[in-house]
């Protein structure tokens, strides 16, 4: 090969296609190519003084200088990768790099180029892009493939000759050279700081809107003689096929040898009723990963509970005149019937005020402590006497050091937005007393992080390099690590906590970030003795984190810390899921705006709990934030799940029952049905590869592909009027319609994870055996001919756009208003259910007039320091009033946020 | 999903001239006009890319794969650079002009064109030094368009590509049916700037 005396001329090579992003072959402020405006890089500058630019034009200098000469074939795919593959390819590396997006969306960019090659390379049927034997147009287009692609592996299956034109490249001995020199062991991260440098690209292909990422049409890939030989094949071996069901003993323990999967959702806070964002960020997004793993006969524990310690609840406490044990058992209990509602398919849901929590965290006090792991520094910090209690930076107010606003918050002023430290604050105030807090100084322990951040970094490598972590997660913990690790407060001036096991401290207990993920193993532990075999079992046990974005560095930086430092063979979590934000219609779900839908009221608007699974599946911030809109849950209620997917399920299950007297047909495949067989098979596929990669949102898609195809078949090949014909045709229809219910069966295993109802539902229409709910990578036909099915009814209902209006003037927070008036410093409400009444204008004026006067009334006995006794009694009925007001404005009387944020 | 747009092949840069005769003005008449072989080859240009159809072999796609391919054919295999070096330099010049000088480029992209070319012709006579490529006449087609609408004083300011443009204007053959530009041989402004 005349290849190798160009190729090992060096790294500036690799550039090529990939231009200007060739990173550090030339200092990147320095103007390499003395004419351009913009830094090129590389640059070739030869003895006569000519620099090249363009790394196409630099690679042809070295083939022609090796006697190559360029033809019309060459030329074309220099021109094509200038003109079409390197912006695709920009465009990906731009997405993957700076905004963080994963794999899909990534390739999603370059799809249609890659498919170009691939289609190329297939007609041609030769190895290389230009002929039998390698030329510059190979060498030009693997180096810009190269940064995006890595390797074959992540090349869809279905682009073969692709996949292996680039294997043999990324084999050959120049181009692996080239690429340790280059990339490595940066990889494409390399290109990162010159990308962001850039603007966006414009990305055509990407919507703004979050919620519809991808075209809904089917896109009819090319299927391979084998593939369809083999999807036909594999049905025919029926339902004996199946594996047995995995249905694991009580308490789910690990065992050798299988697939043991751990999963945590991220503990909500006690005292918050959960919004639908919190709902999707974790529990929902867990629980869909959970069910899908037991539908593999993957040994599965799905754990979680509320999280009960902490200032927010000690100040409840206060507020409701309740103990905070009490106020946390009302809470978790609310929180338990929430989640029962959304189905979510907890093995145990726990709670961390348990004695298994305080001695689980003190006993990984100690090892820290045994290993000198802690150090104590003293803090000083407000106190307020008359509470009696050190205030947490929200619960103080006073003016502000840097602009004299009067109102500014511990921890920022909300007029000059700088951040405060609350001891800074001028005539501070106690929120709850009004008294003026003192500066206390008082001693501390820290985990001692920087100490550990070696063993950190080295653990990551390796999670990183053999788990899933979503883009987000890697990235927030990259930016925490890189600002350099610092000694971490675990210790709080509280009472409602684990205390403390140390002389000194005694008074004190662990703060929540340190004690709160240690309840995932108290959770496991209250629900098992055994908890230490999926806890201390990194050999055996796979362990997923799912979260909101905003947790991830105490789930990947702190808690591993305090694992790793603890040195017990603690499982650390492997594949860390998180999800970036959903937000309400245009703006954020607000507890004390009234705006957005709430775990408990969600059961009250009448829509089922799987229909909000299914739509908050459907728009999973995943990769990006999204938004929950009204109009969009009912275009995707009537669009995807009536129209679609419950059209073609009911139609299927019907013709069953009519023409068959709801038995399944005799069936007797042509090429067409086979070839159906084979796209339902390639959508499974790419559903369990979705899944076990936890992309649940585009997993979804594949399962209303399906649909389509179904309803596609049904509409093509009319069984309703061939069951009217011959023979022939009378067969023909007993086949379709074999195939389209069995194809519903399909769909009711696959659908399971998002829609366990409808899913169940499905099931009992049609008889499909329990043992069907196995999942593997085959589409088998599960319900043989002959099998009886039962009574088929609509699975959806329409939802109707005044329904909907009325829903979103309800949920909009617009008529909140009246009742803010009022909302200072009472007690609030409890999240009573109370039905949904129309509101009537004039009675909702003069409720909120009433509750207004009674709001005043209140607060002048309170400055006055009336009795406490007379207080409480007008505050009930202020409380009494604005349930009234609530309920005459048709929404549920609600809890107020607890003000700020926790974790 | 992506969806490489038509625009973005290279054909479009010139377009402003008409659907097909984008092309043409392009460059492809321009080697027509010069004596060639005797097949009948024929230039469309489905959704905005050029497609050159030939006789014997597959079809060829894009303005400057295409150009090359009739240059070999009417043997004026000069107009591609006669060494290695130079041969590199046309086609550098060539992508230059089907990735920069796209047809849509807004004001900024403009004015950074004009101004690298300006300090790039500095010191030559054509884009590859003293001998005229067809990176000259692809450019000068890509140009076009863009020189037309310069005042007096941008032409001045951009003093290098106006010469360069003045001479492949001149050059017998290259104009066809695009208009004369004007260049002003006495400098108004005294101030380069």
């Amino acid at each position: 090969m005349p290849l190798n005396p160009p190729l090992s001329l060096g790294p500036g090579l690799l550039g090529l296609g990939s231009s200007a992003l060739m990173p550090h072959a030339f200092p990147s402020a320095g103007h390499v190519v003395p004419f351009l405006t913009h830094p090129r890089v590389p640059a070739l500058h030869l003895d006569s003084g000519t620099v090249l630019f363009s790394p196409n034009a630099i690679c042809q200098y070295f083939f022609l200088l090796a006697g190559e000469e360029p033809n019309d074939l060459t030329n074309q795919w220099l021109e094509w990768e200038a003109t079409e593959l390197q912006p695709a390819v920009s465009r990906a590396l731009y997405c993957h790099l700076v905004q963080g997006k994963k794999g899909g969306e990534v390739l999603g960019a370059i799809r249609k180029t890659l498919t170009y090659i691939d289609q190329s390379l297939t007609s041609k049927a030769t190895p290389y892009l230009a002929g039998e034997a390698e030329s510059v147009a190979d060498i030009v287009l693997w180096a810009t493939l190269f940064p995006v692609l890595r390797d074959e592996s992540c090349l869809p299956d279905e682009l073969q000759a692709l996949r292996s034109w680039f294997q043999t490249m990324n084999l050959s001995e120049p181009c692996r050279s080239a690429a340790v020199s280059v990339l490595t062991p940066k990889g494409a991260q390399a290109f990162k700081v010159y990308l962001q440098k850039q603007p966006g690209p414009i990305l055509h292909w990407e919507k703004p809107a979050a919620n519809e990422p991808e075209e809904e049409e089917l896109a009819e890939r090319s299927l391979s003689e084998e593939e369809i030989a083999a999807a036909a094949e594999a049905w025919a071996r029926g339902p004996a096929a199946l594996p047995e069901r995995w249905q694991p003993p009580s308490p789910v323990l690990p065992v050798e040898g299988r697939r043991n999967v751990l999963i945590t959702s991220a503990l909500p806070y006690v005292n918050n009723v959960p919004h639908l964002g919190n709902i999707i960020g974790c529990v929902l997004s867990a629980d869909v990963f959970a069910r899908y793993c037991r539908l593999r006969n993957w040994n599965t524990l799905y754990v979680c509970g509320t999280d009960e310690y902490g200032t927010a609840t000690e100040t409840k406490a206060l507020e409701e005149g309740l103990t905070p044990q009490q106020i946390c058992d009302k809470y978790n209990a609310i929180h338990v019937q929430i989640y029962r509602w959304f189905d979510i398919s907890f093995d145990y849901f726990g709670r961390t005020t348990t004695t298994q929590q305080t001695t689980i965290a003190q006993d990984i006090f100690q090892r820290l402590l045994a290993r000198n792991m802690l150090l104590t520094d003293t803090v000083d910090q407000l106190r307020c006497e008359r509470c009696q209690r050190f205030l947490a930076d929200r619960f103080v107010e006073g003016t502000c050091p840097f602009c004299n606003y009067e109102e500014a918050r511990g921890d920022q002023c909300d007029k000059c937005g700088k951040l405060i430290n609350a001891v800074e604050l001028k005539k501070p105030q106690c929120k709850v007393c009004k008294d003026s807090p003192v500066v206390k100084s008082s001693q501390h322990l820290f985990l001692d992080l920087p100490q550990l951040e070696e063993r950190l970094e080295k653990w990551l490598e390796q999670s990183w390099a053999t788990g899933n972590w979503t883009a987000n997660s890697r990235f927030i913990t990259r930016s925490w690590i890189r600002d350099g690790l610092k000694p971490r407060c675990i210790t709080r001036d509280l009472k409602w906590g684990t205390p403390v096991p140390l002389d000194g401290f005694r008074d004190k207990v662990f703060y929540v970030w340190f004690d709160a993920p240690i309840g995932y193993l108290s959770i496991t532990a209250n629900y098992t003795d055994q908890w230490e075999r999926w806890w201390k079992n990194p050999q055996q046990v796979q362990l997923y984190n799912f979260m909101a974005k905003d947790n991830v560095p105490f789930h990947s930086v702190i808690f591993p810390c305090t694992l790793l430092g603890a040195e017990d063979n603690y499982t650390l979590v492997n594949h860390l899921v998180a999800t970036e934000y959903l937000n309400y219609e245009d703006g954020k779900f607000s507890k004390s705006r009234g705006v957005g839908v709430f775990g408990d009221m969600a059961q009250d608007t009448g829509i089922p709990a799987d229909i909000w699974r299914f739509y908050l599946l459907f728009l999973r911030p995943e990769g990006q934030d999204s938004a929950f809109s009204w109009t969009d849950l009912m275009l995707k209620n009537n669009s995807e799940l009536l129209n679609n997917l419950g059209n073609f399920v009911n139609r299927a299950g019907m013709f069953v029952c009519k023409f068959f007297g709801g038995r399944v047909p005799p069936m007797e495949l042509g090429a067409d049905d086979k070839r159906l067989l084979a796209h339902v098979t390639l959508e499974l596929r790419q559903y369990n590869q979705l899944l076990e990669k936890i992309r649940i949102r585009d997993a979804l898609r594949c399962i209303l592909s399906i649909s389509r195809y179904g309803n596609q078949y049904i509409q093509v090949n009319e069984p309703w009027k061939r069951i009217k014909g011959h023979d022939a045709d009378r067969t023909r229809a007993g086949t379709v319609t074999g195939v389209a219910v069995n194809i519903a069966a399909l769909i009711s295993v696959m659908l399971q994870p998002y829609m366990p109802g409808i899913s169940a539902t499905i099931q009992r229409q049609l008889c499909v055996p329990q043992a069907c709910n196995v999942l593997t990578d085959t589409f088998l036909c599960l319900l043989p001919p002959g099998h009886q099915i039962g009574t088929v009814t609509p699975l959806f209902q329409k939802l109707e756009n005044e329904q909907i209006e009325a829903l979103r003037k309800q949920f909009g927070g617009g008529q909140v208003q009246a009742a803010r008036v009022a909302s200072a410093d009472v007690t609030p409400p409890g999240p009573g259910g109370g039905a949904v009444l129309a509101g009537d204008p004039q009675k909702v004026k003069e409720l909120a007039e009433e509750v207004a006067k009674q709001a005043d009334h209140v607060r002048q006995l309170k400055a006055s320091k009336a009795e406490k006794g007379q207080i409480d009694g007008e505050v009930a009925k202020l409380l009494e009033l604005k349930k009234q007001l609530a309920l005459a404005e048709g929404k549920t009387p609600e809890l107020p946020a607890p003000k700020g944020k926790r974790k | 999903e992506t969806r490489p747009s038509s625009s973005s092949f290279p054909g479009r840069v010139v377009s402003n001239y008409g659907s097909c005769g984008g092309a043409r003005a392009g460059g492809a008449d321009f080697v027509r006009e010069a004596p060639r072989a005797e097949e009948r080859e024929q230039v469309r240009c489905p959704g905005g890319a050029e497609v050159l159809q030939t006789n014997n072999g597959p079809s060829l796609r894009g303005l400057t794969t295409i150009a090359t391919h009739l240059v070999k054919q009417a043997k004026k295999e000069q107009l591609l650079g006669s060494t290695a070096e130079e041969k590199a330099i046309v086609q550098q010049w060539l992508e230059y002009r089907v990735t920069q000088i796209a047809g849509h480029s807004n004001e900024e992209d403009i004015r950074i064109i004009l101004k690298d070319l300006n300090l790039y012709l500095e010191d030559k006579v054509y884009l590859a030094r003293n001998n005229l490529t067809l990176a000259d006449i692809l450019m000068y087609y890509g140009l076009h368009h863009i020189i037309a609408e310069l005042t007096v004083q941008e032409k001045e300011k951009y003093l290098n590509v106006s010469r360069w443009f003045n001479h492949i204007q001149h050059y017998p053959g290259i104009r066809q049916h695009l208009s004369n530009i004007v260049f002003m041989k006495n400098r108004l402004y005294t101030n380069p700037h």
